[in-house]
């Protein structure tokens, strides 16, 4: 347990001082929901009413944009093969680099989501149901991510790869997520449904994506 | 005692038996389609509320059918390929992959020819349609994963990863219409306590899906020997650009 959580200390600390890597994903957010406005047209009640599944939209793009860097430092510098080789399993390894970029990307963006929905004049009552959501949705995206970051850690191209085998993987997260927000302004019926499955979908990928990740990881260390 | 996955491992013993088998199931299929497209424009009648657009189902519920039992072809082949380590489950998984993903995208343009009339609308985003448009996207990341790494090995082994995160769709297609609320009908040829569908539509519809699964399979065999072919010409060609290095082969010299 203790390696565990020294992996995960050292990639938070990796991702937090290195600073780019978080800063580039917080801004592609910020431009993709400026440039909204300005193609649909600066109508207030059309952007509020589109403005959740905008925001969940721009949300899973930028992620996809963060997900290389879960493996990719450790594997070109060969860290990756001493972590294969170390006394944790690889399991272990794919689920604590998964957490800390859920803990160093997931969660930032979940936070700057409702800061971007002042731009897009998303209704007051909607913020705290809008983080919600998003602090339930987001380890999916970061532990599903991390087996498209696994299989394409030596492909050419893996950039546009990896939205291709993610992106359809990402699709229950964002149906549960926004059908909880649509049920929870309609009314309170549906919407702790909508978020419980939400949750179950980040906790069946907490458990699926390092599992694969690992079995992806083994084949690509061979 | 040799099961029969064991024998067919070796892939000559798997060439001589498919080579032998196909001839036989490409007629049958040709036989059974054939039948069921007759019964189809000339023995049933028209629904007495769909009328004609009934008979899109013909090809829609096979072609919907083989597009899951593709995917499960693929995953079954993974998972050979991943625990057992079969020599053959690799090519399986490679040759289903482009069938599956025809008859995917059959189903869904069928779907939408027949939504037009009916439903008024050649899409909307329920969730049977939704989770089969994802399978769609699926079989294209798999081909995709696969077309983008030059080590066959290793595309075998991270396709077959892929292939067995993806399996989580199949029961969801499966229950979509149970668990919403659709606008796609719910399951109705297989289901407790008989078919709702009249026994005039169901034959056909049943020698239809037959035929189609006897199509889907000699594709697959066909599929299976031309990877087989391609690897070995594949592996000949390594060996003679080998032997020509080493200036043993005077007549290709030139």
């Amino acid at each position: 347990m203790s390696a565990f959580l020294t992996l995960l200390k050292r990639d938070i600390l990796l991702a937090t001082r290195e600073g780019g890597a978080l800063g580039t994903a917080l801004g592609f957010y910020l431009i993709v929901i400026a440039l909204m406005p300005l193609g649909l047209g600066p109508d207030l009640n059309l952007l509020a009413r589109i403005a959740a599944g905008v925001l969940w939209i721009a949300l899973l793009l930028a992620a996809l944009l963060s997900l290389p860097r879960i493996f990719e430092a450790d594997h070109d510098d060969g860290s990756l093969e001493v972590m294969a080789m170390g006394p944790l399993p690889l399991e272990a390894v794919a689920a604590a680099k998964s957490l800390a970029h859920w803990i160093t990307t997931g969660i930032p963006l979940a936070l700057l989501a409702p800061v971007l929905g002042i731009l897009l004049n998303l209704d007051l009552a909607t913020y705290p149901i809008l983080i919600a959501t998003m602090l339930a949705g987001t380890p999916a995206i970061s532990f599903l991510g991390a087996i498209g970051a696994a299989l394409t850690l030596r492909t050419r191209r893996g950039g546009l790869l990896l939205a291709l085998l993610v992106l359809p993987l990402y699709i229950p997260t964002l149906i549960f997520g926004i059908s909880a927000i649509s049920a929870a302004t309609m009314g309170p019926s549906g919407y702790d449904a909508a978020l419980l499955i939400l949750g179950a979908i980040s906790l069946a990928s907490v458990v699926l994506g390092p599992l694969a990740a690992a079995a992806a990881l083994r084949v690509q260390l061979q | 005692m040799q099961t029969i996955t064991q024998k067919l491992a070796n892939p000559t013993r798997f060439m001589e038996l498919s080579g032998k088998l196909l001839p036989w199931l490409a007629a049958a299929a040709a036989l059974t389609l054939g039948y069921a497209m007759y019964l189809a424009f000339f023995v049933a009648p028209p629904d007495y509320q769909q009328g004609e657009t009934v008979k899109i189902m013909f090809i829609h519920v096979p072609a919907a059918w083989l597009a899951m039992m593709g995917y499960s072809i693929i995953a079954l082949s993974s998972f050979g390929l991943l625990v057992f380590r079969h020599p053959l489950a690799d090519v399986s998984a490679k040759a289903a992959a482009p069938i599956g993903a025809a008859f995917t995208l059959l189903a869904l343009i069928t779907g939408s020819l027949w939504g037009k009339p009916m439903w008024g609308t050649y899409w909307v985003w329920d969730a049977r349609l939704t989770s089969v448009l994802i399978l769609f996207f699926l079989y294209l990341g798999l081909m995709a994963l696969r077309s983008s790494l030059e080590d066959e090995a290793t595309a075998a082994k991270l396709t077959a990863v892929l292939a067995l995160v993806g399996v989580v769709i199949l029961p969801i297609i499966k229950f979509s219409v149970d668990w919403w609320n659709t606008l796609h009908q719910p399951a109705s040829v297989l289901k407790m306590g008989g078919s709702t569908i009249h026994p005039d539509l169901l034959r056909p519809l049943l020698i239809s899906a037959i035929g189609f699964t006897i199509l889907f399979l000699v594709l697959h065999l066909k599929g299976m020997r031309n990877e087989i072919l391609r690897r070995r010409v594949k592996a000949l060609t390594m060996a003679e650009v080998e032997r020509a290095a080493r200036g043993h082969v005077p007549a290709a010299a030139e």
